[in-house]
């Protein structure tokens, strides 16, 4: 017994010693993907590129917050959409890779709505670079080896967790299996197919890593379980009935539109990470988020630091 | 757009489906598929490389929509081997120049390159009378060699059994696969010879059959094609696009080791050579991949392994947009390579086509080395270097094929002592030789 009180106290100890900020640990398991992106699955992504997509998104994150007036610059959030669109678009191109990276940045200043920022900013990058045939997407590039998914799937969590975004990322994920599994038995293939669709490290890059950032996920919970429900289901949509690939990020554009309209309809206090503590505070009907300055946000491409309405 | 082939009698398939054959052995498991793509016009261009009596012919595909006879035409089935031969993994042969008058050049001279077999389609027909099953023949006309039926149909069973009427020698298993193309909204194409239009056009091999249509469908389905499938099959895919290359989408898409320089030897053993070097690749792999062997701007090529295509042959395979602009316009292709199987594509091919016009091809490279007796010392060095330079080779050759190192040093004579008496002498002995 004593054993186990003290193995808690351990824990305690080492967590409250973890840096409080999640999107360190974000930006960690960015870059370890994108490290084993380009060693490992040879992706086909220049440094120049990379260079050029870190550079132009921190420059813009630094013009925003000047002109926005914020308090603080934070180079955290902008450098978390820059690694997501290393890892996710594609293009020879550097000033595609350049107008991405300032199309995913500037949005955040832009977009916005009642202090919420419309769409996740790599989100939107992406979508606007497929419609205009800049650049495209690689779904198929990461391969399906079990053990990279369970990695990437490891690494996910680890930052949804903190985050307290998990539910988003679970309702997701039971939503697109069950779909993907209804699907394709009424289509009356083998789990085999659905089991193959699933193996996909896009699909849990984006279930971890985009579709879990808070900033432009609606406030209450049951609104962020809906809001998944519509992202998987609009993405089933995309793939299956219109026939178009990267159904998933087309699917999460359209129904960030819908954000507002679900806070209105299940309205919450928007979720806060008070700085110091490695454990998200709680959450507490009709709490004044004011009350919790400054709040640091996560996902990809999250804003920075404090923001207000 | 879908693919699949049944065979009448035992036979091997296009697009996947070998059924085996009694007593025939196939060389070699291969079909080609050209695919012109632009937005959602796809022509596809079959052919497989079955040597069966033409007279056991028959061949199901499913298809996105009705296809009406003008969407249906004969293709030219030397103008797929010349889309292959273009696009196949060459080798470039240099020889070394004569070390001793000045630094060495290289002249560079195109090599030969390799081209897979291919096949084709074989099947045999017979239909029977217009049956209810839930089986509605969409359309029925004769192109070329080909009697073709659309057929669309409620419920897989009916469809099964009326293939089985009329001497289509459908797998039991296919039934649940042919329920799925049902379900997705797909009708059936269903080809088989006309042997008194073949006899007429004087044909004796068949000719890959062409369709065109407009679906955002951009796929190509195995499934029906591995239902009774023994083993791995080979597809080679020629992706014809204005934009880019082709990648699929639900596969990881990798390009083919390239640039790397082997032993003189390859040269005459290039064939399995390409053969080995695939197999090894996809091995290291450990799931489900596509190769991309070769994807370039078809205007031009550096080195040709071939003569370029020429508009007529592009527009054939429809590129019809060659002609559009002065000179000729952007036709980009991207030659793919799948050894597929049911453990490893449980699922139908699915492509996209990107924005991607970067140039690339498996190219191997072979240095003749230079036999001269000179003994300046640019040559000595030379010949010093040519140890390092072999034991590269091979080690290259083993990362590329798994052949066993050994067994190439003993083929590059790299065991032998190449010296001459000039490079066997001691630094002092050399030095004061003269």
């Amino acid at each position: 017994m004593n054993l186990v009180l003290a193995l808690q106290q351990k824990a305690r100890s080492v967590a409250q010693r973890l840096p409080a900020d999640p999107r360190n640990y974000q930006i960690a398991a960015l870059s370890s993907l994108l490290a084993y992106g380009l060693t490992a699955l040879h992706f086909e992504i220049g440094g120049a590129q990379a260079a050029v997509t870190i550079a132009v998104a921190i420059a813009v994150q630094w013009i925003g917050t000047r002109l926005a007036r914020q308090p603080r610059f934070d180079p955290k959030s902008a450098l978390i959409s820059a690694l997501s669109l290393c890892l996710l678009l594609r293009s020879h191109s550097l000033t595609a890779a350049a107008a991405a990276a300032a199309l995913a940045i500037g949005s955040k200043f832009l977009a916005r709505w009642h202090g919420k920022h419309l769409f996740n900013p790599t989100n939107l990058a992406l979508v606007v670079m497929l419609a205009t045939g800049c650049a495209w997407v690689s779904p198929g590039q990461w391969g399906t080896p079990a053990l990279f998914a369970f990695a990437i799937g490891c690494l996910g969590t680890l930052v949804v967790t903190r985050a307290a975004r998990a539910d988003i990322t679970l309702s997701f994920l039971a939503a697109h299996t069950l779909i993907l599994f209804g699907y394709s038995a009424w289509l009356g293939q083998p789990p085999a197919i659905p089991l193959h669709r699933l193996q996909s490290g896009a699909l849990l890059l984006f279930a971890f890593f985009m579709i879990s950032d808070p900033r432009t996920t609606p406030d209450s919970r049951r609104g962020r379980v809906l809001f998944a429900v519509l992202v998987a289901g609009g993405a089933a949509f995309v793939q299956f009935a219109l026939l178009r690939t990267n159904g998933l990020l087309w699917s999460l554009a359209a129904c960030s539109l819908l954000t507002p309209l679900i806070d209105r309809w299940l309205p919450h206090s928007r979720y806060t990470w008070p700085r110091g503590s490695a454990r998200p505070a709680p959450i507490t009907r009709g709490e004044s988020h004011e009350i919790a300055a400054p709040r640091i946000h996560v996902g990809v491409g999250a804003p920075v630091g404090a923001t207000r309405r | 757009m879908a693919l699949a082939l049944l065979w009448a009698q035992p036979a091997a398939s296009f697009c996947g489906l070998y059924v085996a054959s009694g007593d025939a052995h196939l060389f070699n498991k291969a079909s080609k598929v050209v695919m012109a793509r632009d937005g959602d016009r796809t022509v596809l261009t079959m052919s497989s490389d079955y040597q069966g009596e033409a007279t056991q012919f028959a061949m199901v595909v499913p298809v996105p929509v009705v296809l009406q006879k003008s969407q249906v035409h004969i293709g030219d089935a030397a103008a797929i081997e010349h889309i292959d031969q273009f696009s196949a993994p060459r080798l470039v042969e240099y020889t070394d120049e004569d070390p001793c008058p000045a630094a060495a050049q290289l002249s560079d001279a195109v090599m030969s390159m390799k081209a897979m077999s291919v096949g084709a389609v074989r099947v045999r027909g017979g239909r029977a009378s217009e049956m209810a099953l839930g089986v509605h023949i969409e359309a029925e006309y004769t192109v070329g060699e080909y009697d073709i039926l659309i057929l669309s149909a409620k419920e897989s069973d009916g469809l099964q059994r009326w293939l089985e009427q009329n001497g289509y020698k459908v797998p039991p298993a296919a039934s649940r696969v042919l329920d799925t193309y049902l379900k997705l909204g797909m009708k059936f194409f269903v080809a088989k010879v006309n042997l008194g239009e073949q006899k007429a056009l004087g044909f004796r091999e068949l000719r890959p059959l062409q369709m065109a249509f407009t679906n955002p469908r951009f796929m190509l389905p195995l499934r029906l094609g591995m239902v009774n499938a023994s083993g791995p099959q080979d597809m080679f895919v020629y992706a014809i696009t204005r934009k880019g290359r082709v990648e699929c989408v639900n596969y990881r898409t990798v390009k083919l080791p390239s640039d790397a320089e082997v032993p003189e030897f390859v040269q005459a053993d290039f064939k399995n050579f390409y053969r080995d070097l695939f197999a090894h690749q996809l091995e290291a792999q450990h799931e489900g991949v596509i190769f991309t062997e070769y994807c370039w701007d078809m205007r031009w090529c550096d080195p040709c392994a071939g003569q370029p295509l020429s508009n007529d042959e592009l527009r054939q395979f429809g590129a019809y947009w060659v002609d559009e602009q002065e000179g000729r316009a952007t036709v980009f292709m991207t030659r793919l390579h799948v050894r597929y199987d049911r453990a490893r594509f449980p699922e139908d091919l699915a492509f996209q086509v990107t924005s991607d016009i970067q140039n690339f091809q498996g190219r191997y490279v072979i240095r003749h080395e230079w036999k001269g007796a000179g003994d300046c010392p640019e040559a000595v060095k030379y010949r010093g270097g040519l140890a390092e330079r072999r034991r590269k080779q091979a080690e290259t050759l083993a990362q590329l094929t798994g052949w066993d190192t050994a067994a190439s040093r003993k083929r590059m004579g790299v065991d032998a002592d190449w010296a001459t008496d000039t490079d066997r002498m001691r630094w002092w002995e050399r030095m004061w030789k003269k």
